[in-house]
């Protein structure tokens, strides 16, 4: 079980990695051949810049749209980003101080998270718009969070796992040596989910994570009047003539 | 026209119930081989449509960041699902926004993503086949363009981009629609969307001039082709002889006149109104456009001035400078941008809105207003979707939003706003936007104009509210066409510039 594990993590995390970097590489690549932001927009890079951190920390233009799920969604995201810095203690060592810190706050978090992953489900089940539109992975998606939020919360709260052991093992993968791991089911579970969606990440809807920094209608500057927008296949066009 | 009843008024503005398949149905008429040939689309449907749907989805895909980007984003959280107008006056589900985005979804899923090859059924990917095609002729033609959704999106997807794929790989295939196919060859031909030629422009013209000498006393001009005047005006061409587009060419003109502006209209580029972006075809949204440059360039213009028109003022505003030059800050070596820009007055933005030169020239105290002329009137405005989500006017974000409503409080006293949550950047389209604008869609048109006719009723009720003035010819057509279904008097919409036209002084040049 341990190696098997090691090695899924490896190649999980190779086409994690591999996946979303061509993922991103694509997006950056591709032109953007006319100014389209939204409006009101800001004018400058550094109105831009913030308009984007809203959006990206404060989830802004789902606030306008809908305060339910904005709230659910808000927690679920702020509560995994409170977890995944939790989990920094099982890769580094010493331990930073700040991520000793946040280890009570990241207990919470995972309560957190799982109130908003149920809550965005009922959603997805009861409102009939979003029944309507929802896929069958849409569902999947979130039965996968809440596996990994219910097996990682059962390990602190009903079983608890040997976690010494755990961040032996994941110290071992990343000097490449496979070591033993606490052969509970639970945690099996839990880690097994993380490398689906590990693999699952690139090429799922979970790329509105990088998506959303290239999206023409948030990261474009309001100055078409001001200064020329023009993409390297639409100047070919005044070229020919 | 007469069987045509609009859908019942909300008494609480609540999210509708789904009728699946309620605007199921064939779509606009198809073009014919004549209008496709002209602007070098297929005639007809072609046999390999399937392959050439795919190879164009695949072109758009990485030639568009907007539709690559847009295809993988969605998380179908839901938040643009009640936001379209179309959705709410008519239920169908294919109307919300992110379902109107998953009929071409479905597609780049199974042809273009790894799951969706894999397991189709599970990430809702589908095959391309002829009822695909046909659900979006229909579907992506109940779309106004208009990016209500596009606001609440926590990524920002656009429909619109999405439409206007759509729209692209159907016409690339011979599948296009008649109306916006059809007004885009008279533009290449005439050089305006109603095939209006040069002598009866001049016609037209020549009879306003008369008109309003009859109703002022005044020799006001309406120049056509002058070369070396200063401002070169662009407008819909509704604005020569529909009603009541044209009590705002009126207005427009008064202006110019009591400023001293010399100003000309263009005859080979009659047109603000550009259907290459309804169509989504990049390079017929670039023909179209050069005709102003064209113009620009063999009049000499000093400024480029554009009437009161939605979608054409997001062409003006966000992508002239792209396609033409028109426009400031190319770099020193763009020839072809300089060109132009060399010519341009730069201590102007250019283009300008009208309203922005309205707006200028009343602050300057160029012009006499006499406020008192449309106290018959009880005032709101209705934001035209694209110069509230698509362009800016002035100096600041949100500058479309006051320039006009400043206006409109310089040349009226009773002025009220209609509910916040149908105005400025959360506006809803007229309805007719974005080349739905045609008889064949009246069903669709109606329908869509439910919500912001229940914000009307609701300010008429409660303000006595008697005029709506808007800057669009598209917004002015739609309405004067669906208000009366819905029991309003057709007069009650018009321009901002009417109502400048009913309040300005003339006779007296400062």
């Amino acid at each position: 079980m341990n190696a098997l594990l090691a090695i899924l993590f490896y190649l999980a995390t190779l086409l994690f990695v591999v996946g979303l970097f061509h993922r991103i590489r694509t997006y950056a690549v591709t032109p953007a051949p006319l100014k389209i932001p939204t409006t009101p927009a800001p004018t400058t890079t550094g109105g831009v810049v913030l308009r984007m951190t809203r959006e990206v920390v404060l989830f802004e233009s789902l606030f306008k749209a809908n305060l339910w799920t904005w709230g659910l969604g808000w927690l679920f995201h702020a509560s995994m980003a409170l977890v995944v810095l939790r989990h920094l203690r099982y890769f580094i060592e010493p331990v930073w101080g700040w991520v000793v810190f946040i280890q009570p706050f990241g207990i919470y978090a995972g309560i957190a998270m799982l109130l908003g992953l149920c809550g965005l489900w009922a959603r997805r089940l009861f409102v009939e718009r979003i029944r309507y539109i929802s896929t069958p992975s849409d569902h999947l998606m979130l039965l996968l969070f809440i596996a990994i939020a219910i097996s990682g919360l059962m390990m602190k709260f009903v079983a608890h796992t040997d976690v010494i052991a755990v961040k032996i093992f994941f110290q071992g993968l990343m000097h490449f040596s496979i070591q033993p791991l606490p052969a509970d089911t639970i945690l099996v579970l839990h880690l097994f989910s993380v490398v689906v969606l590990l693999v699952i990440f690139p090429f799922s809807k979970l790329l509105h994570a990088p998506g959303v920094f290239f999206s023409p209608t948030r990261n474009q500057a309001d100055n078409p009047r001001e200064k020329r927008h023009i993409s390297a296949w639409a100047a070919k066009m005044e070229s020919e003539k | 026209m007469a069987d045509i009843t609009p859908p019942a008024y909300r008494s609480i503005p609540i999210i509708p119930k789904l009728i699946p398949g309620a605007m199921e149905g064939k779509g606009p008429f198809v073009a014919t081989d004549k209008i496709n040939e002209a602007l070098g689309f297929p005639g007809h449907l072609v046999d390999d449509w399937h392959d050439k749907a795919i190879a164009k989805m695949g072109d758009l895909l990485t030639r568009f960041r907007s539709l690559k980007v847009y295809m993988d984003a969605c998380v179908h959280c839901g938040a643009c699902s009640d936001k379209c107008h179309y959705f709410i006056g008519t239920q169908d589900p294919k109307n919300m926004p992110v379902a109107r985005q998953d009929l071409l979804r479905s597609v780049y899923r199974r042809y273009f993503t790894l799951p969706g090859k894999l397991f189709p059924k599970l990430v809702g990917a589908r095959d391309l086949t002829r009822e695909v095609l046909d659900e979006w002729h229909n579907y992506f033609h109940q779309c106004s363009e208009c990016r209500r959704c596009s606001v609440f999106c926590p990524y920002g997807i656009d429909t619109a981009e999405v439409t206007m794929a759509a729209r692209e790989i159907l016409q690339s295939i011979g599948y296009g629609q008649k109306y916006s196919l059809e007004i885009l060859g008279k533009v290449h031909k005439i050089g305006n969307n109603l095939g209006l030629p040069a002598p009866a422009l001049k016609d037209t013209l020549e009879g306003l001039e008369e008109d309003v000498k009859e109703a002022t006393g005044i020799d006001v001009l309406f120049p056509m082709d002058v070369k070396g005047a200063e401002v070169l005006l662009i407008t819909p061409s509704a604005d020569f002889f529909a009603e009541p587009h044209i009590d705002s060419l009126i207005g427009y003109a008064k202006v110019f006149h009591a400023t001293g502006t010399s100003w000309t209209l263009s005859s080979m580029s009659s047109e603000a109104g550009n259907f290459g972006m309804f169509i989504g075809n990049y390079d017929q949204l670039r023909q179209a456009a050069l005709r102003i440059r064209q113009a620009a360039l063999e009049l000499g213009v000093k400024r480029i001035v554009v009437g009161e028109c939605g979608h054409a003022w997001r062409v003006a505003y966000s992508f002239w400078n792209t396609l033409t030059g028109v426009g400031d800050g190319a770099d020193a070596n763009d020839r072809f941008a300089q060109m132009l820009q060399k010519q341009l007055d730069h201590r102007y933005k250019q283009p300008a809105h009208i309203c922005e030169f309205t707006w200028d020239m009343i602050e300057d105290e160029r012009i006499e207003l006499d406020k008192s002329a449309n106290d018959n009137l009880i005032v709101t405005f209705h934001d035209s979707c694209n110069v509230a989500r698509g362009s800016r006017m002035g100096d600041y974000p949100g500058g479309q939003f006051d320039i006009p409503r400043n206006i409109i409080r310089a040349v009226a006293n009773n002025y009220v706003d209609m509910d916040p949550s149908t105005t400025h950047e959360r506006t809803f389209c007229c309805g007719g936007g974005g080349g739905v604008l045609t008889d064949d869609l009246i069903n669709v048109r109606v329908k869509g104009a439910l919500p912001r006719m229940e914000m009307l009723q609701q300010v008429t009720d409660m303000q006595k509210v008697n005029f709506m003035a808007c800057i669009c010819a598209i917004c002015k057509t739609q309405f004067t066409k669906v208000m009366p279904i819905y029991g309003f008097d057709r007069r009650m919409v018009g321009g901002v510039h009417q109502l400048v036209s009913n309040a300005i002084v003339l006779g007296k040049n400062k």
